[in-house]
C-alpha cells in the first residue's frame, strides 16, 4: 500500500508542451506512471511523447478519466492552474513551480476548501510510491519498494536521505515532498494521518527545516496518535536569524522558528533526532530495526 | 522586498490613507530646506532597512533649524547599529525630514499574511510605538488579531470587532473604516507580505496619521508590479550578495571561512550544519537552485573565490534537475577563469554522477573527490585546524 498515490493513479501534466513539463512528464511515464493527459491552453488536439493534449483541464477529463494533476507551469500562471485542475474535479493536485506569489496561494488554499482537492506543494519536488508511480521530478532510481514513509519540506535534501535509506536496504512506501513555501497545501499533519492510515507503512521519516512551527505541530500529532518509530531531521542549525534560506518559508523570525526549538520539541514527543547527516542511513537502520524486518 | 519608510508612505498614500506631510534628503543644505518649507517642529529619520531606528539614535526631533542642521549632522554621518542590523551596521544615506504632529493617541496595526492558518491577519493593539513582541508577551490581552478570508475580503464586521476591541471613540471610529479598507487593499493589490504601522497615530486635530510606515513586498510578485520592483535598493547590501543576486543565486553570506555551492535550500542548510559539525564554520549559503546552468555554476563558484575569507570550498551537489554533468563543466569553466589556490571538496551524487566525475577527473584541477557526504564532512574535519 501507499498513500496518495499508487498504479491506479492516472496522471495530467498541466504544462506539458513546456521544455521542464515535457522532460519531467517522459521522466514519471519511464517510471511506470500513466500519463493520460497533457494541458496547454491553445495547444489542444496536439501530442506530446504519445500523449494527447487538451486546452482545458475540463476537456482533458471528459476524454481522459484523469484523477491527478502535475502543475509544471510558470509562476505567474500557477495558482490559475491549480484551480482550474480543483474545478474540474482532480482530486489530487501536485504544484512542482516554485515562486508563486504568497498572496496567489491564500486565494488557492480557501479555493481549495470549497473544492475538497488535496494540493501538494508548491514548490516541492512532488510525491513517488517507488516501484508504482512517480508524480514529481524526484530521481526515479534512488528509491526502492519498502515500509518507510517519507515527508519533507526540501527537494535535494529528500534526495540524499532517500539515497542514505535505500543504501541501508531500507525502502519507502510514499515519499512526500510537502514544498518550502510558507503557505502549503498538505501539511505534515495531513501526511501523517493518511500514513497511520497505511498498514504497510511501518516507519516514518520527517524531514523539516527553520521556519514557522509545522514541526512542532506535527511532532505533537505524532506523540498523541501514531506509535511507529519516527526519525526526524532539521536543517538549519547555523542558519542566521532573519534571513530567507532560499526556501520562502525558511527564516527564523525572533525566537520562532529555530533548528533547536524544532528539535527539542521533536525530541520531547519521542522524536529520534538525528543530527548528523552524514550517518543518516545508519541512525534509520537502528531505529527502524525491529519495526520494519517482520513481513 | 522591504521598502524604505519614505517609499511605504508613499504607497500607502497612494491608496488614501493619511501620511504625515514629507520629503526625503541626502545632505544637510537638502534637509534644512526641507524643515524651512515644512516649519517647526520636524521630525528627521534615517532610511534604512532594519527596525529599531529611534533606539539607535537615528530618529530626532528638532524645534528650530539649530536643531535640525544638528541632527541632520548627526544622522546622515552616521552607521546605524541595531538588533537588526548587527555589529557592522549600516551606513545612512538618505532622511525623511516630516513635519511634527501634535499627538494624542498612539495604536499599533499591522497586515499580513497569515502561513499558519492561511488567512490574512489583522493585528492591532493600543499599544502604539512598542515593540508590539513585548506587548504580546507582557500583556497579550492587549492585543486583537482578526482574521480575514483572502477570498472573502475585509468586511465591515472584521473592522468594527477591531474598533470595539481598541476602544475607538465615536469620533474615531468614523474615520477607520476607510483607513483600514485603504489599508487592506493596499497590502492585497501590491502583494505585501507585511504592512506595519507602529504608530497609528490620532492627533490634536482629531484624524489619524501614520507616523511611521513598514512594507514588505514579495519578491515572487514583482513580475505583476513594475513599479514597486523600481523601488529595490540594493545599496546596502553586501556587494558579493548583489552579485548573486544578479546570476539568480540564492547566496547569503556568513562569518566562517568553508565556501559552500549547494543545489537545493535544504540541502544547503544541510552542508551548513555539516561543516560546522566537523568543527568548521560555513562562510556563506548558497543554493544553485535545481534548474542551474553551467554558467550559473561558474558565477556561483566565482563568488566563493572572489570572497577572501574563504579558505576551502565544499561542493555538494544532488544531480536531479540539475545534472552532475552540467555542474562539472562549470565548475571547470570557473575553475580555468580564476587560479584556484585553495582546496575544493567536491561531492557529487544522482543524475549523470559518472559522467560528472569524469568531466572533473579529466580537467588536470586538483580537485578534492568525497564519495560521500560523510566523506566530505570528514575531509573538511581534517582541513578545519589548518585553515
Amino acid at each position: 500500500m501507499s498513500i496518495f498515490i499508487d498504479s491506479d493513479t492516472r496522471l495530467l501534466v498541466q504544462g506539458i508542451t513546456g521544455r521542464e513539463g515535457r522532460f519531467h512528464a517522459d521522466q514519471c511515464r519511464r517510471y511506470g506512471t500513466r500519463i493520460v493527459a497533457g494541458v496547454t491552453p491553445g495547444k489542444g488536439g496536439s501530442e506530446v511523447d504519445g500523449t494527447p493534449v487538451f486546452n482545458t483541464v475540463a476537456a482533458a477529463l471528459r476524454e481522459t478519466r484523469a484523477n491527478a494533476s502535475m502543475i509544471m507551469v510558470p509562476p505567474p500562471f500557477a495558482a490559475d492552474a491549480i484551480m482550474e485542475a480543483a474545478d474540474a474535479g482532480i482530486r489530487l493536485v501536485v504544484c512542482i513551480t516554485e515562486g508563486i506569489p504568497l498572496h496567489d496561494m491564500l486565494r488557492v488554499r480557501s479555493f481549495l476548501r470549497l473544492t475538497g482537492s488535496r494540493l501538494i506543494g508548491p514548490n516541492c519536488p512532488g510525491i513517488i510510491t517507488p516501484g508504482a508511480c512517480k508524480v514529481g521530478i524526484m530521481p526515479g532510481a534512488i528509491h526502492t519498494p519498502g515500509p518507510v514513509g517519507v515527508i519533507s519540506r526540501s527537494g535535494t535534501l529528500t534526495y540524499e536521505v532517500v539515497h542514505q535509506l535505500s543504501g541501508q536496504g531500507l525502502g519507502q512506501s510514499t515519499c512526500i515532498g510537502i514544498g518550502g513555501d510558507p503557505v502549503v497545501g498538505t501539511s505534515f499533519i495531513d501526511c501523517l494521518r493518511a500514513f497511520a492510515g497505511d498498514p504497510r507503512t511501518r516507519g516514518l521519516v520527517l524531514v523539516g527545516e527553520i521556519g514557522g512551527s509545522a514541526e512542532e505541530e506535527a511532532a505533537r500529532w505524532i506523540r498523541d496518535h501514531l506509535d511507529i518509530p519516527v526519525v526526524g531531521f532539521i536543517a538549519g542549525l547555523t542558519a542566521p536569524p532573519g534571513r530567507r534560506m532560499g526556501h520562502a518559508g525558511a527564516i527564523v523570525d525572533g525566537a520562532a522558528g529555530t533548528a533547536a526549538a524544532k528539535i527539542s520539541a521533536m525530541r520531547d514527543c519521542g522524536i529520534h533526532v538525528c543530527e548528523d547527516l552524514g550517518n543518516f542511513g545508519e541512525f534509520c537502520a537502528e531505529v527502524f530495526r525491529d519495526c520494519v524486518s517482520s513481513p | 522586498m522591504k521598502l524604505h519608510e519614505y517609499q511605504a508612505k508613499e504607497l500607502f498614500a497612494c491608496h488614501g490613507l493619511p501620511v504625515p506631510e514629507g520629503e526625503t534628503a541626502e545632505t544637510v543644505a537638502e534637509g534644512l530646506a526641507v524643515a524651512e518649507r515644512l516649519g517647526y517642529p520636524v521630525a528627521i529619520k534615517a532610511q534604512v532597512h532594519a527596525g529599531g531606528r529611534g533606539k539607535a539614535g537615528g530618529v530626532r526631533l528638532a524645534r528650530n533649524r539649530a536643531e535640525a542642521g544638528e541632527a541632520l549632522e548627526a544622522i546622515l554621518d552616521m552607521t546605524l547599529r541595531t538588533a537588526q542590523t548587527g555589529e557592522q551596521g549600516l551606513p545612512v544615506r538618505q532622511v525623511l525630514v516630516e513635519k511634527g504632529v501634535a499627538i494624542r493617541q498612539e495604536f499599533y496595526l499591522s497586515i499580513l499574511p497569515d502561513r499558519a492558518s492561511g488567512t490574512m491577519l489583522i493585528i492591532g493593539s493600543g499599544e502604539g510605538g512598542m515593540n508590539i513582541e513585548e506587548v504580546a508577551a507582557r500583556t497579550p490581552e492587549r492585543i486583537a488579531r482578526i482574521h480575514v478570508d483572502p477570498l472573502a475580503g475585509l468586511q465591515p464586521f472584521h473592522v468594527r470587532r477591531l474598533a470595539f476591541e481598541l476602544a475607538l471613540s465615536d469620533v474615531q471610529e468614523r474615520s477607520f473604516f476607510d483607513l483600514m479598507t485603504g489599508l487592506y487593499r493596499a497590502v492585497t493589490e501590491n502583494d505585501l507580505l507585511l504592512a506595519e504601522i507602529n504608530p497609528l497615530v490620532f492627533t490634536a486635530d482629531d484624524t489619524f496619521l501614520l507616523l511611521d510606515a513598514k512594507a514588505e513586498v514579495d519578491s515572487s510578485s514583482l513580475f505583476r508590479h513594475r513599479d514597486l520592483a523600481a523601488l529595490r535598493d540594493d545599496t546596502d547590501r553586501d556587494p558579493l550578495e548583489r552579485k548573486a543576486a544578479r546570476y539568480n543565486l540564492n547566496y547569503i553570506r556568513l562569518d566562517g571561512n568553508i565556501g559552500t555551492m549547494v543545489n537545493g535550500a535544504g540541502l544547503a542548510m544541510a552542508t551548513m550544519d555539516l561543516i560546522k559539525r566537523a568543527g568548521a564554520a560555513p562562510a556563506n549559503f548558497l543554493d544553485v537552485g535545481g534548474g542551474a546552468n553551467a554558467v550559473m555554476i561558474r558565477h556561483g563558484f566565482g563568488i566563493l573565490l572572489a570572497d577572501p575569507r574563504v579558505r576551502a570550498i565544499l561542493i555538494n551537489i544532488f544531480g536531479g534537475i540539475l545534472r552532475c554533468d552540467v555542474l562539472a563543466r562549470g565548475v571547470v569553466e570557473a575553475a580555468r577563469a580564476t587560479a584556484v589556490n585553495i582546496p575544493v571538496v567536491v561531492r557529487m551524487e544522482g543524475t549523470n554522477v559518472e559522467e560528472g566525475r569524469r568531466i572533473l577527473a579529466d580537467s588536470g584541477l586538483e580537485l578534492i573527490n568525497a564519495v560521500d557526504i560523510r566523506d566530505a564532512a570528514a575531509k573538511i574535519a581534517a582541513m578545519a585546524g589548518r585553515l
